[in-house]
């Protein structure tokens, strides 16, 4: 997320594809720099200066940095909860102020400006939960490795969407495609005994559902979102319809899949914090990093992602230069819900070893605002798709320590950020200028 | 997602390097259309341009910017107008020259939706079939005798479809006149809220918007009228009116928010309404567990019952669940047929929704319209929050909107966006809500297969090539759409 005004135009190549220098300049010059970015972020330090500062808590709040398994301990963080809210809260005002003042000299709010502001808030609110619990003690590297957990499924779910989208095609599908993955996983781990099984039988399922969208958006032409929705719905009811019928008759032929082993790399996880996260992982989390990285590199490094993304933003062009436009689109979109697929058997072999109907509960729809609050950018996507998966974690944790703040608002924080985000700090955020439009070849 | 870079600017004043933008892409459009007008092709399409264009895939001159307005103009006579849902929804057009009346009747629109319909029963019954133990035991010895398969799979699936319609529509076995339809009046009544919300769903898509947000929109105005229910006393008629309005404000204010959030800040209204979604469900699920809606000496979430003045009165009497809302949401209706089709109002969402920069163009403000159909639509969802609160359910709980929201997407889809289209759908699909429980009572034929064949009706509507090939109907037996083409360009592409 950046600001309005350092953000790339509508109509401009944008994240990823870095402006050309005069573009840059026209960005910073022409363009009037709004208040938008300035005011969002007074009125949230306002908000935090009240909340989390005058009204804080009392307690000292107590963040867990290792847990008993590491090689070695760091020693809790502790916080006095008023002071913290304080100081926090104060600093918040004084980028939010600094963002008035270079405001007033019609300059834009740098890059990072924004981003630490919502780390300081994110902050200040964790020690305002936690230290008006009744244990005002939370385990923060737990905190941190569920909330990559939670995130599994969002992050291929958002990648999903990426190579949809960067090559021109809408997947509002990534819901049914998720759910396709993990039903599929589900049924023929069970039938084959093989959890490994499963894992390609998603990925496969994830690209059937994909190859729908895709037929019915580039060669039946129609309304890219119309097919997601309904594809969605249309997943929802044959999972839920063999679920019923033919799961539970014979639950142990049919939805006993067992788990994925984690796999935890000796040493390498014993580092606390980040040991869990990144060496301590089922195959579908270690496949996540993967993904993720080689998307990237395929998207912004490599002949093939240049032709993409030039499908995705101007097909005629990519078609005079001989890229063949819809059967680019095809696998792609095909390529992305197979992501998504793996992504689904997050729910059956990792999370849980049993299908249950609706089971990746509107996830897809989240993994849908990461994509766009990382703007298209897998890396960018990911990190969104963590921050929902942080706030996810966050609500089951602080009901479990019990805080005064309802859990129902707990549940409601990351769509209100998502808004806030899409409204306000992401801003016009330009999808691929291509996407969601067939191609018709003139 | 599609339209980020509408053409109305936050400050309504497109400066600075968007405008250059702008210009450099009427420019190039310009070109294309010269272009194209020598080469007398008949599209050659601007996948570029920052909005697909409505009108592409039907309107034989294909637009301009100015000549949008005039194809908007032309819709205006007719509830069937041409954009039925915005942009490329419209699915590829009739290639084929010069047609004959029996081949027009056939391949028509009307032929396709049953053809659809038929289509989509049919694959839900081979689904059925598959999942049935008496198929699955005959195709064990399916060479020896096939005809015992096919029967099996016949009964399997018509035993379901029949408990389908006795469920929904006439039940021979039921006591009486009255017995026998209660059934319809059941599907009636599941019908109202799909019809007033689907309506809110179609009227953002004649508009050029998505609004997948009728769920919240539900919700909102299901809080606000079940509390002025229970909470506020007073006299009949004036009770009901103001559970009413309160609905209507509530859905209006939620869909409203979006369409203003969407006019000032560009944000998608795909997202934003998912996001309202949720974030009115929580805030349902908050509400009900404070004392202000929890009904008293109920651990469970749950309101207490609406007062009996502030209900629909039941129109057939107390056995059937069937109530006022039903005939709101006929007049409701005829209203929105008015609104798009009669009103200045109305026109002006059409406009926008075929093509935006027009609309701008013709001095039309699209950002005033962007919100006033979201907060129409809402209100029209809102209609069936009031329609669950006081007319079906008379309690609030966390289930009142169901899928009712979600649902009235496909509704309007089917309907393909016109107000009395719309009104089928909702009683097709009331009729497979209703006649689901009672089929699932019946056969043990779970309900999700009526999310199968909804969907499946609306996708194969969607594509009318497939309905028309499927059933060997296709104009010229010539490949509908650009199959094939992708070919020549690459080994034309380059040299080109």
């Amino acid at each position: 997320m950046s600001t309005t005004a350092t953000s790339p135009q509508p109509g401009k190549p944008q994240a990823g594809t870095p402006p050309r220098a005069e573009e840059r300049q026209q960005a910073t010059s022409e363009k009037p720099v709004t208040w938008k970015v300035p005011v969002l972020l007074s009125a949230l330090g306002i908000v935090a200066f009240i909340f989390f500062g005058l009204m804080g808590p009392n307690q000292t709040a107590r963040f867990g940095l290792s847990s008993s398994g590491d090689f070695f301990q760091l020693p809790a963080l502790e916080v006095p909860g008023f002071l913290g809210g304080i100081v926090l809260s104060v600093i918040m005002l004084g980028l939010a102020g600094y963002a008035v003042y270079l405001k007033t000299k019609d300059q834009a709010a740098p890059r990072w400006l924004p981003i630490a502001f919502i780390v300081l808030f994110v902050a200040a609110f964790l020690i305002w939960v936690v230290g008006g619990a009744r244990t005002p003690s939370i385990s923060l590297a737990g905190l941190i490795a569920g909330s990559v957990t939670l995130a599994v499924p969002l992050v291929f779910g958002s990648l999903s969407g990426v190579l949809c989208e960067r090559v021109g095609v809408v997947n509002i599908a990534i819901e049914g495609q998720l759910l396709g993955g993990a039903f599929t996983a589900a049924m023929v781990a069970s039938m084959t005994r093989n959890p490994f099984i499963g894992l390609l039988a998603a990925a496969v399922a994830g690209a059937v559902v994909s190859m729908v969208l895709a037929l019915f958006s580039i060669k039946y032409l129609v309304n890219q979102i119309i097919v997601g929705v309904v594809l969605n719905v249309l997943v929802s009811g044959v999972t839920g319809f063999l679920f019923s019928t033919v799961m539970q008759a014979d639950k142990a032929t049919f939805n006993s899949p067992g788990r994925l082993p984690i796999i935890d790399i000796p040493v390498l996880s014993g580092i606390p914090v980040l040991g869990p996260i990144l060496f301590k992982q089922s195959l579908v989390g270690y496949l996540m990093y993967i993904a993720v990285i080689v998307v990237w590199i395929g998207l912004f490094k490599t002949k093939w992602g240049l032709r993409v993304r030039a499908v995705g933003e101007h097909p005629q062009a990519a078609d005079t230069m001989g890229i063949r436009v819809n059967a680019t689109r095809f696998w792609n979109v095909t390529l992305g819900g197979a992501i998504a697929g793996i992504g689904g058997s997050f729910f059956t072999l990792v999370a849980i070893d049993s299908f249950t109907k609706e089971i990746s509960g509107g996830r897809g729809f989240i993994a849908l605002a990461a994509l766009i609050f990382g703007r298209w950018n897998p890396i960018g996507a990911f990190f969104a798709a963590l921050l929902f998966g942080f706030a996810d974690n966050l609500q089951s944790i602080v009901t479990i320590i019990g805080t005064p703040v309802p859990s129902q608002f707990m549940a409601m924080l990351p769509y209100l950020v998502t808004v806030l985000a899409v409204a306000g700090l992401v801003g016009r955020s330009r999808p691929p200028a291509a996407s969601g439009i067939p191609y018709v070849k003139g | 997602m599609t339209d980020q870079t509408q053409p109305h600017h936050p400050d309504g004043n497109p400066s600075g390097p968007d405008a250059d933008k702008h210009e450099a892409d009427k420019h190039d459009t310009d070109k294309h259309h010269t272009d194209k007008h020598a080469a007398d092709k008949h599209d050659a399409g601007r996948p570029h341009t920052d909005k697909p264009h409505a009108d592409r895939h039907h309107a034989p001159k294909p637009a301009d910017e100015e000549t949008a307005a005039v194809v908007s103009l032309d819709t205006a006579g007719g509830a069937m107008g041409p954009s039925a849902v915005p942009a490329t929804a419209q699915s590829g057009k009739i290639p084929g020259g010069p047609e004959t009346l029996v081949r027009r009747i056939f391949t028509g629109s009307g032929t396709v939706s049953v053809l659809a319909v038929l289509l989509a029963l049919i694959l839900g019954g081979l689904l059925i079939a598959l999942t049935d133990k008496q198929v699955g035991a005959t195709a064990s010895y399916l060479l020896a005798r096939p005809t015992d398969f096919l029967s099996a799979v016949w009964n399997a699936a018509t035993r379901s479809y029949v408990a389908l319609f006795q469920g929904s529509v006439f039940n021979p076995r039921g006591g009486g006149i009255g017995g026998q339809f209660a059934p319809l009046m059941e599907t009636l009544t599941i019908a109202t809220p799909l019809i007033t919300a689907g309506l809110g769903v179609a009227l953002a898509f004649r508009a050029g918007l998505f609004n997948i947000g009728a769920q919240g929109q539900i919700i909102i105005a299901g809080i606000l009228a079940a509390w002025t229910g229970f909470a506020l006393h007073l006299p009949v008629g004036l009770h009901l009116l103001l559970v009413l309005v309160a609905g209507i404000i509530g859905g209006a204010f939620w869909g409203g928010l979006v369409g203003y959030l969407k006019a000032r800040t560009g944000a998608h209204e795909v997202i934003l309404t998912i996001m309202f979604n949720y974030i009115a469900l929580y805030l349902l699920r908050y509400l009900l567990n404070t004392p202000a809606f929890r009904r008293p000496g109920e651990s469970n979430p749950i309101s207490p019952i609406l007062d009996p003045s502030a209900v629909y009165p039941q129109i057939f009497g107390s056995q059937y669940r069937l109530h006022l809302g039903f005939l709101l949401a006929i007049a409701i209706t005829v209203f929105v047929w008015w609104l798009l089709n009669r009103s200045t109002v109305g026109f002006e969402f059409r406009a926008v929704g075929a093509n935006p920069k027009a609309a701008q163009t013709a001095g039309i403000n699209v950002s005033r319209s962007t919100i006033l159909v979201m907060a129409i639509a809402g209100a029209l969802a809102g209609l069936s929050g009031v329609a669950q609160v006081a007319g079906t359910e008379k309690v609030l709980t966390d289930g009142v909107a169901a899928t009712y929201g979600f649902d009235a997407i496909t509704v309007a889809l089917l309907g393909r966006s016109t107000p009395w289209g719309t009104f089928a759908a909702g009683l097709l699909f009331g009729a497979f809500r209703a006649g689901a429980v009672q089929m699932q009572i019946q056969t043990g034929t779970p309900i999700d297969i009526v999310l199968v064949v909804q969907s499946l009706i609306v996708l194969f509507i969607a594509a009318p090539p497939l309905v028309r090939a499927v059933f060997g109907l296709n104009p010229r037996r010539k490949k509908p759409v650009t199959a094939g083409k992708s070919k020549t360009a690459a080994t034309t592409g380059g040299a080109a």
